[in-house]
């Protein structure tokens, strides 16, 4: 069985995290769901519950920073993008303190407390951003790389994880690198650009069109800033059309930044939008919200046909 | 601590100097806070030069004191201090705000030798100030931190945030200085938000709580003494007068951040006892 993404977390804190000193890890009254708790039970002097308090937390944390620590900040990311915005656009954005926004329950993971915690938007804020590297955690074994990236890298950085489990797309030690995304599936046709639980469906969905003869390749694009442009062009050029496809609304988030990268390089392709349209979504399960807003494997293969027949 | 008369006028006799200077070069600049500088001015001079324990030849020095001014607008009286306790040259005071210059309107940690966190947007320095003072916790170090807060400050919800998880952790190497003027931008205190009893509100909260003349150096070196307490952290309420020093500034908010005129320029130079 899949392990869910913030289990994956909660064990990479403690396998990269407990022997080295300078990791830290603070939670605003949600440990058990962000599973940042698994790290206060093997470290729990190098633990810090905040409280209900998120600006104050991201504070805490920069001041940590700026004494040499590497902090960990645990919490809903739409809460995380909202209340502790302040503290982060001064202190990791502006004074670049190389804080690690732990955005739990990314997209609609939290899919029946409903809106008010689905994080929709934190793609595009974080991005925003400057100095800020933005991840989206798209497995398991992904997950435990972030983690030891964030402790390598001497960067603010959001980093987007979920309440859920997600497809296995990577076997144990297989190697990633800041600024880089994956090819997980070759094909000529079209190019699925993806983040998060949508490569696993774009998966799903290149499976379906490879009955009706249409060959997609599938991009993991785990790091959305910096964003890796080579690969977006040279999947444009190689295929002649690029569809992204994010659990977050279509403004600003990846195919914003996609479509930031196809406009200022030389291939003109056409573009599919796989997203959250300008609309919040609603609580029910996952699985039927993905499908109600048009984010599941066969909401994507329509996009491709749609974008391969602008060719 | 008590402190020798003739250190006490060493003191005041820097603050004096330092306020000269600071409205000298927020009149040549035409832009910056006033008010809020000299209120804050016998606060950092204290903290600067008496009981922090610093080493400007080597900012990072892992054992010393961290003073952070969260109420970041008083920029130019910080840089002023700093300056003069040698972090960077005084003359570098006449770039302040410039394009290109290390003296940001606000204070910015990246450029600035001296300053240990970025502030400006008010409420966050005392939680990154509380970060600091667990991770030193965290390695041992007996390094104390300062937090300087404005009074117009407390209205923010983060403030109060700090102050209580700054209980819970017993953060009782950081200590909070409130510059008590009474006044923030809009007008006075108690016409904006009124901040109540502040003694009663920080112990309520599980601090313990010194008060002060802010302008009385003798005292405020004192009170950062008394207000030590092993396992709280420790708040000290400085009453100061927004705009101190000079009389028409005094009280006013008006001169938060106003540009000062040639004619008001010559009649505060009068004021602090400068010859034409």
């Amino acid at each position: 069985m899949t392990k869910p993404i913030r289990e994956a977390y909660g064990a990479a804190l403690v396998k990269y995290g407990k022997g080295d000193d300078r990791v830290v890890v603070l939670d605003a009254d949600v440990s058990s769901s962000t599973k940042s708790g698994i790290f206060q039970a093997a470290c729990p002097e190098r633990f810090f519950n905040c409280g209900v308090a998120e600006a104050d937390m991201v504070g805490i944390a920069a001041g940590m920073a700026a004494n040499g620590k590497i902090p960990f900040v645990n919490t809903f990311g739409v809460f995380l993008c909202s209340l502790g915005l302040a503290s982060i656009r001064a202190l990791c954005s502006y004074s670049k303190l190389p804080v690690k926004l732990m955005g739990a329950y990314g997209g609609l993971s939290d899919a029946f407390d409903g809106p008010s915690h689905h994080s929709i938007d934190d793609i595009s804020i974080m991005r925003a951003l400057p100095n800020m590297e933005v991840y989206v955690a798209s497995d398991a074994v992904q997950t435990d790389w972030l983690v030891k990236n964030a402790i390598e890298r001497d960067k603010p950085m959001y980093i987007r994880l979920s309440r859920e489990a997600f497809p296995d797309l990577y076997a144990e030690g297989t190697v990633f690198e800041a600024g880089r995304g994956k090819i997980v599936r070759e094909g000529c046709d079209a190019a699925v650009i993806a983040c998060g639980l949508m490569v696993g469906n774009a998966l799903a969905a290149a499976e379906m069109l490879q009955g009706e003869g249409i060959s997609l390749r599938v991009v993991d694009m785990m790091c959305i800033k910096p964003l890796d442009e080579a690969l977006v062009l040279r999947c444009a050029k190689e295929t002649g059309a690029v569809i992204t496809a994010e659990e977050h609304t279509m403004y600003g988030g990846l195919g914003g930044t996609v479509c930031e990268a196809l406009c200022r390089g030389d291939a003109r392709v056409p573009v599919g939008t796989v997203a959250l349209m300008d609309t919040h979504a609603e609580c029910g399960p996952y699985k039927t919200l993905q499908s109600a807003y048009g984010l599941d494997a066969a909401a994507i293969a329509k996009e491709v046909r749609a974008t391969i027949a602008k060719k | 601590m008590y402190i020798e008369k003739q250190e006490a006028e060493k003191l005041q006799s820097l603050c004096r100097r330092f306020r000269i200077d600071v409205l000298d070069v927020l009149h040549e600049k035409q832009t910056g806070h006033p008010g809020g500088s000299l209120s804050v001015c016998e606060i950092l001079t204290t903290l600067y030069f008496h009981t922090a324990k610093l080493d400007p030849a080597h900012p990072d020095w892992p054992e010393r004191d961290r003073i952070v001014l969260s109420k970041g607008h008083a920029a130019p009286m910080l840089y002023r201090v700093l300056a003069e306790r040698g972090y960077f040259p005084v003359a570098q005071m006449h770039t302040l705000r410039d394009f290109d210059t290390r003296l940001q309107g606000h204070p910015c940690a990246l450029t600035t030798p001296g300053v240990e966190i970025s502030t400006g947007p008010l409420g966050i320095g005392l939680a990154a100030s509380l970060g600091i003072a667990l991770s030193l916790k965290l390695d041992g170090s007996k390094a104390r931190v300062y937090a300087v807060l404005g009074d117009g400050e407390l209205d923010e919800g983060g403030v109060w945030e700090a102050v209580m998880a700054a209980a819970k952790y017993k953060a009782d190497n950081l200590t909070a200085i409130v510059d008590w003027n009474g006044v923030q931008l809009d007008g006075a205190n108690d016409d904006i938000m009124p901040l109540g009893d502040l003694r009663a509100k920080f112990a309520a909260f599980g601090w313990h709580v010194a008060e002060c003349d802010g302008h009385d150096v003798s005292g405020l070196c004192e009170a950062y003494d008394k207000a030590r307490c092993e396992g709280k952290p420790s708040v000290v309420l400085a009453h100061t007068i927004k705009g101190k020093g000079v009389s028409f500034m005094e009280g006013r908010n008006a001169w938060h951040g106003k540009a000062i005129g040639d004619a008001e320029f010559a009649q505060a130079m009068k004021e602090l006892g400068v010859e034409a």
